[in-house]
């Protein structure tokens, strides 16, 4: 398969038949990598750059698993939070990797359209691994992953996804993605932390958790910052767990066999109850972390193809 | 300074003042600087130098009330020589310009300094603001009296609002006893605070912080009342939201000392020009959604807004070269004035009188300056244009020095063949 484009910026703009698609593809990493065996030749002699702005190990480490399994050559760079906010070592830093040659781009940057900006000025193909609060396109897709395999489909499903919708990249990505296969998405969460328009993209919003919850297939928490307690968008986070936070009280009104996710990492007791995150009958998030290693695997690999193609 | 400009005879051109509404094909002759004669059949004096206008529309030169330069303190985004030829290119002669450079036109000095940088290009009319507040800061209220004498023609503190309510009380009152006006940047700044882009599904898709339309109309609300408090003068610039218009409309019914510009982003794009992060689309006020520019084109039409103005805030690409929300906001307005502004008489919303009365004779008369008309004996300020003639709006290949046009890749019609300063061409 290829992309419509070379870059992979966000979720907007894919078509549903290129998300099953990388879904397939990424179903096949799965088996691969449960059989210990890898692809070294699909990405041999390319050179791979994790360009965070922003710290994260765990979608830094996902990128670079995947890009090793399918043999390339990866480098990590992770550029200090105080030295970019000049726009000019965004662009500067386009222009090094550039004359470095490097074939694909991973990067993660606080603000929203980082990523789109340096597309504009670099030949690698570039890969969103969360801008701001714009999206988060791996992250939906592997979120998308792991539903399918636990429930068979997308279409016909009900998604809740909690919290603080507001300043996810997660939740606009997976918004669009799920949509765009045919879930029913539910936004919950208080009126400060819910983005004005949502609606107009498909989903409903609820601010009381339990009607939110209500029948829902898959149960999706998100995490909240710090910062937006400091910001006074909520008093507190005694208060936002009461209300918000993932327990299995609230839970008992999903599904029977509602899954619950988390893109991780979580703060237990603030969203999400440790009873709920660590129980293996309803909790996939281990397996998320596992289906993000083949969705970035598919990721690269079309990308790489798709580079091909354009050349 | 200069040199005394040849007579010139314009011969058959189709002779638009807006302030008296003449409309007639006719020629103009412009000797020692000023219009001479205009009407049918004029002899060419000896000497005379003679344009064949072959029936395009001669106005007179344009009159930009709002615009940022660069000068004094940002010469890298723009110098008033830039300014004065990106402006000529659209036949604009004379430009109120902002007051919150680096210093702030907050001294009669420099008033007086800004006003002699623009005569001295032999382009331009520069017409000072005077800063509202000392610095722009929003702290004390600055010397009206003083920097009325030196020639400012109103008072604004440029891109910032006048936050408090109490300050804004003050401006207005001491303002009124020097019969000037304040201009205000109509939007709530704890609303607008960190804000990239009109609060909305377009702003949400987008990952962008929201400001919500009605932090305008929520500021313009409380400057009407406070006019009606002060008997002051306020002027809203830039309006570009319905909510906003509805209100100032309702002002002048009542007879309030309210009056309005807008500029063209606002009546000619919408919030999906940025979508992509086309930060040249960055604006502040952020472009809203379709319903509030179809109001602005309404308001043009009714006559609620008193003055189209460039609002041309000049950027550098560094500047602009940076992620959406972290860009500096502001387009470039001076060159692409005139030709977006006729889109409205082509789409048919707009007379081309009504239209270029909105560029001449009524900002000119609501900021007291002496320019916008055609008449015997007064300065020969013109324009030339094709109303017609095709091109396309390119950042890059745009006069001047600035390029951050929101517009980038419009096509429009309208171009300008000649401008006259004072009798001289200055472009064309």
């Amino acid at each position: 398969m290829r992309l419509p484009t070379r870059h992979l910026l966000g979720i907007e703009g894919l078509h549903p038949r290129d998300i099953s698609a990388l879904l397939d593809l990424a179903e096949s990493y799965v088996l691969l990598n449960r059989s210990g065996k890898t692809r070294r030749d699909v990405l041999r002699g390319r050179t791979l750059i994790n360009l965070f702005f922003e710290d994260s190990t765990r979608t830094r480490t996902s990128f670079e698993l995947a890009g090793k399994r399918l043999g390339a050559d990866v480098i990590n760079m992770s550029v200090s939070t105080s030295s970019v906010s000049k726009g000019e070592t965004l662009l500067d830093t386009a222009a090094t990797l550039n004359a470095m040659n490097c074939d694909l781009l991973v990067v993660r940057h606080k603000a929203s359209g980082a990523p789109a900006l340096l597309a504009q000025k670099v030949d690698a193909a570039v890969i969103n691994a969360g801008d701001g609060m714009h999206e988060h396109p791996t992250q939906a897709l592997l979120d998308a992953l792991t539903i399918r395999r636990n429930k068979g489909t997308l279409a016909g499903l009900t998604v809740a996804i909690c919290g603080d919708i507001a300043h996810s990249r997660v939740a606009r990505s997976n918004l669009l993605l799920l949509t765009a296969m045919g879930s029913r998405v539910r936004v919950v969460g208080p009126p400060t932390l819910i983005p004005s328009g949502i609606d107009q993209f498909g989903a409903t919003v609820f601010h009381d958790m339990r009607e939110g919850l209500r029948d829902a297939d898959i149960v999706m928490a998100l995490r909240l910052q710090t910062e937006r307690m400091s910001a006074g968008l909520i008093p507190s986070a005694r208060e936002f767990f009461t209300f918000y936070g993932l327990d299995a009280a609230k839970l008992a009104v999903a599904k029977p066999d509602a899954l619950v996710m988390h893109p991780g990492p979580m703060n237990r007791g603030v969203e999400i109850d440790s009873q709920v995150a660590d129980d293996p009958t309803r909790s996939v998030i281990r397996e998320q972390v596992e289906m993000g290693v083949a969705i970035r695997m598919a990721v690269l690999d079309v990308l790489a193809r798709t580079a091909l193609a354009h050349a | 300074m200069h040199d005394t400009p040849p007579d010139t005879l314009i011969r058959g051109a189709r002779i638009v003042d807006p302030a008296t509404g003449h409309d007639a094909v006719g020629d103009l002759l412009v000797r020692d600087g000023v219009i001479a004669d205009f009407g049918a059949g004029l002899g060419r004096p000896d000497g005379a130098v003679m344009i064949d206008a072959g029936e395009q529309i001669l106005c007179p030169g344009l009159v930009d009330a709002r615009a940022s330069l660069g000068e004094p303190g940002y010469e890298y985004r723009e110098t008033i020589a830039t300014a004065a030829e990106a402006a000529n290119a659209a036949g604009i002669t004379t430009i109120a310009v902002l007051p919150d450079n680096i210093p702030a036109t907050d001294d009669p000095a420099l008033v007086r300094a800004l006003a002699g940088a623009g005569a001295a290009t032999g382009r331009l009319t520069i017409a000072p603001y005077g800063a509202a507040t000392r610095g722009c800061k929003g702290e004390m209220i600055a010397e009206y009296g003083l920097l009325r004498a030196a020639g400012a023609v109103a008072f604004s503190d440029g891109a910032r609002a006048i936050g408090p309510a109490g300050l804004m009380r003050r401006a207005l009152s001491y303002a009124r006893g020097f019969g000037a006006m304040i201009v205000q940047h109509p939007e709530e700044p704890s609303l607008a605070a960190g804000g990239a882009a009109t609060a909305g599904a377009r702003a949400t898709l987008m990952g962008l912080p929201g400001i919500p339309a009605c932090a305008e109309a929520m500021m313009v609300a409380r400057d009407i009342r406070l006019a009606e408090l002060t008997g002051g003068a306020v002027h809203f610039a830039h309006v570009s939201t319905g909510e906003a218009l509805d209100l100032i409309r309702g002002a002048k019914r009542r007879g309030l000392a309210i009056t309005c510009d807008t500029a063209p982003p606002y009546f000619d794009l919408n919030e999906n020009a940025i979508g992509d992060f086309r930060t040249y689309a960055k604006l502040s006020p952020p472009l809203r959604s379709e319903a509030d520019r179809l109001a602005v084109c309404a308001a043009l039409a009714d006559g609620t807004i008193d003055a189209v103005v460039s609002d041309h805030q000049p950027r550098d690409a560094d500047d602009k070269r940076l992620p959406f929300a972290e860009a500096a906001p502001g387009g470039a307005g001076l060159a692409t004035l005139l030709a977006v502004t006729l889109a409205q008489v082509q789409s048919g919303g707009l007379g081309l009188i009504a239209a270029l009365s909105l560029l001449t004779d009524r900002p000119a008369r609501l900021f007291g300056l002496d320019a916008g008309r055609i008449a015997r004996g007064v300065a020969a300020d013109l324009c030339l244009f094709a109303p017609e003639r095709p091109w396309r709006i390119e950042a890059g290949a745009l006069p001047g020095k600035a390029q951050n046009t929101p517009f980038d890749g419009r096509p429009v019609e309208g171009v300008v063949s000649f401008t006259w300063k004072a009798g001289r061409r200055v472009h064309g």
